[in-house]
């Protein structure tokens, strides 16, 4: 009996103490010596992690020497990470808030431009919807409970719509999806605005809808459950051959969400880009523009502690802004706009290690 | 010894960690933590109420309905069935138990939730609705996500766990005893009787066992309960329970108060769990004095 108990406490004591040494992050430069290999590690959101992967793969053939891993752990882990430094890079769909940022010097990295859609489960309907924000606002308020509503027969004069309670269904968790659909909603809807506003956890109108975890939860719900409704990154609505809607822009014309329709967004929204780059672009100037579209973000820090390492991952990145954008189309993302580039081209340039950039 | 001492020390220690790390929320809400219904990280604001119901309402659904026909399983396992039958059977079971939460989850979406939305929701609508208050359960929006659901899977869950326990209970009851009340001239159910009274205090125990799984379940409730944090009458509607908001939330919770109110929502599990296990001590114990001869099992 004491021995078992002496060698299962070994065994722990081993096991600690070889995942302590074995550390893969951190500011320390021990761990960029070990056989050549610079190894970083990113973590955060979960929306482009499919074009992450890619890239990561990808930068790999062309240089061997550098391993990069990342890790989807969502947007609020990312910026966690990068602000405690457990991560050399976090990523986040929704830009950090000003009093976040505050004592760090975290800049912000665009790098891929996505769009959240929304995707119904009606079997009988066989022509695509079209919804506009009052619309979707209505649904999540709890002021439009059946598909056959005037505010959304307006809208699809053409199709018989069923005379059913619909069941909206959002996310549960805390989430750069959440917050960029908020976000639309309360740039298009003063309603939305007042009682919900943007958030990437809001609260809800108790009663209205159910909650999933993640975009995977929401999806299965809204494949399970007839009438129902739900917004998810487009990715999952494509690889689960769900309906989406047409969204209603701006200028009043009803666009779904193709990379040409989002690029437009962001072209449509770059003269009013801040110096930080942290912008929204949801309900975007533009007649083609899809009202809810995004960037997504890598943050990294400006100062990095180690030369080898930041030099690695300034090279990383300023190779996926340029040739890595060429891959984006195929998992449904847009690449960023040419103006765009050339600001990250800029904010990349003043990433220093001890004070000398690490780029010119 | 020193490995009983280092139980009590990860209980405490566990409790310690717990009340320290939930401290912005206790001293900033006190009590009313505990009793308040809205629950809106956005704001600040957070009461874990309609979580302690979710959490009490999902179980007791479970046990109302695995209870019965575990103790069924497990009467037919041990008293009735021939060897032949009842070796396949056992191990069906026990299979179940092993299969992951998920899976259960997985199955509760694609499988369990249509049913109860096309077939059992509207059944009890119909047959139950109308009777005054108890009526009230089984109306409002049938969507197949929510309470009904969530307590179901959890019933599937719980099942397994009672079964098995009940039936290796039964099965060390002496047979003297069974032989010794059909000898004098019982039937076959009445000695059946007389084995689960005496088997009482161990039936108790493998209950509050699967009472322990369903309070802590998560992955397959998350799944399918709806994740809304109301108190609603009906059963239909979803729900929340806590082991279900801490899995949806711990990960993105970035700010230090709502950290702490998911830290002391778990501190809020564990005495739940705490006090229905107490509870279920006690009553065993109040089943146990009556009957002399509970004690031997």
């Amino acid at each position: 009996m004491k021995t078992t108990l002496l060698l299962t406490l070994l065994t722990l004591a081993s096991i600690i103490g070889a995942s302590c040494s074995g550390q893969p992050f951190g500011n320390n430069n021990a761990n960029t010596a070990a056989g050549g290999t610079i190894s970083i590690l990113g973590s955060g959101a979960s929306f482009p992690e499919p074009v992450y992967e890619k890239w990561m793969n990808e930068y790999g053939k062309l240089n061997p020497n550098v391993r990069i891993d990342y890790q989807a752990t969502g947007s609020g882990a990312g910026q966690k990470a990068i602000k405690e430094n457990t991560s050399d890079f976090g990523a986040s769909d929704d830009p950090m808030k000003d009093e976040d940022l505050k004592g760090t010097q975290v800049i912000h990295i665009p790098t891929v431009l996505g769009a959240v859609v929304l995707t119904y489960n009606l079997p009988e309907v066989k022509e695509r919807l079209k919804l506009s924000p009052e619309a979707i606002a209505g649904i999540y308020l709890g002021n439009i409970k059946k598909w056959n509503d005037p505010k959304i027969r307006a809208d699809n004069a053409e199709v018989n719509l069923p005379d059913t309670e619909i069941s909206p269904v959002y996310r549960a968790d805390s989430s750069g999806t959440t917050a960029v659909f908020t976000d639309f909603l309360s740039n298009a809807n003063s309603e939305w605005k007042n009682k919900i506003g943007a958030n990437k956890q809001p609260s809800w109108i108790t009663g209205v809808g159910a909650g999933a975890k993640g975009n995977d939860g929401v999806m299965g719900q809204v494949k399970n459950i007839p009438n129902s409704i739900g917004y998810v990154e487009i990715a999952f609505a494509k690889a689960n051959d769900l309906p989406t809607a047409l969204i209603k822009n701006k200028s009043g014309k009803f666009v779904e969400a193709s990379i040409e329709n989002v690029s437009a967004a962001a072209a449509g929204s770059v003269k009013d880009m801040p110096e930080d780059l942290r912008t929204r672009i949801t309900n975007a100037e533009g007649e083609n523009a899809y009202p809810i579209s995004s960037y997504t973000y890598i943050l990294v820090n400006k100062e990095q502690p180690d030369d080898v390492k930041g030099k690695a991952l300034v090279d990383f990145l300023w190779w996926a802004v340029h040739d890595g954008e060429k891959f984006t189309s195929d998992l449904h993302y847009a690449p960023l706009p040419d103006e765009v580039v050339k600001k990250v081209e800029e904010k990349l340039k003043t990433i220093t290690s001890n004070g000398t950039a690490l780029r010119q | 010894m020193i490995s009983a001492a280092s139980i009590i020390f990860i209980v405490v220690g566990m409790i310690v960690m717990m009340v320290s790390n939930s401290m912005p929320t206790i001293s900033r809400f006190g009590l009313a933590f505990l009793t308040g219904s809205e629950w809106k990280p956005a704001d600040g604001v957070f009461g874990a109420l309609p979580f302690i119901y979710g959490t009490i309402v999902s179980s007791l659904i479970a046990l109302i309905i695995s209870v019965p026909i575990s103790l069924g399983i497990a009467i037919f396992l041990t008293e009735q069935a021939p060897k032949k039958i009842a070796a396949p059977i056992s191990f069906m079971v026990e299979l179940l138990a092993a299969i992951p939460s998920v899976v259960y989850g997985l199955w509760g979406i694609f499988v369990l939730a249509p049913f109860i939305r096309d077939h059992l929701g509207v059944f009890l609508e119909t047959y139950l609705g109308w009777i005054p208050v108890v009526g009230q359960l089984f109306q409002g929006r049938l969507t197949g996500i929510g309470m009904l659901t969530g307590g179901i899977i959890l019933a599937l869950m719980t099942t397994p766990i009672i079964t098995s326990v009940v039936r290796d209970i039964l099965e060390v009851v002496p047979n003297t005893q069974r032989e010794a009340a059909l000898a004098l001239g019982a039937t076959k159910w009445e000695t059946t009787m007389i084995v689960l009274g005496n088997a009482a205090s161990g039936i108790a125990g493998a209950v509050v066992l699967g009472l322990g799984r369903a309070l802590g379940e998560t992955m397959a409730v998350t799944m399918v309960i709806g994740n809304s944090p109301q108190i609603s009458a009906s059963l239909f509607e979803p729900a929340y329970t806590i082991a279900s908001v801490l899995a949806a939330n711990f990960a993105e919770a970035t700010d230090e108060l709502y950290l702490s109110a998911l830290i002391e929502m778990g501190l809020v599990l564990f005495l739940v769990t705490f006090v229905v296990n107490a509870f279920a001590k006690l009553l065993i114990m109040s089943v146990a004095s009556g009957k002399a001869g509970a004690k031997n099992v």
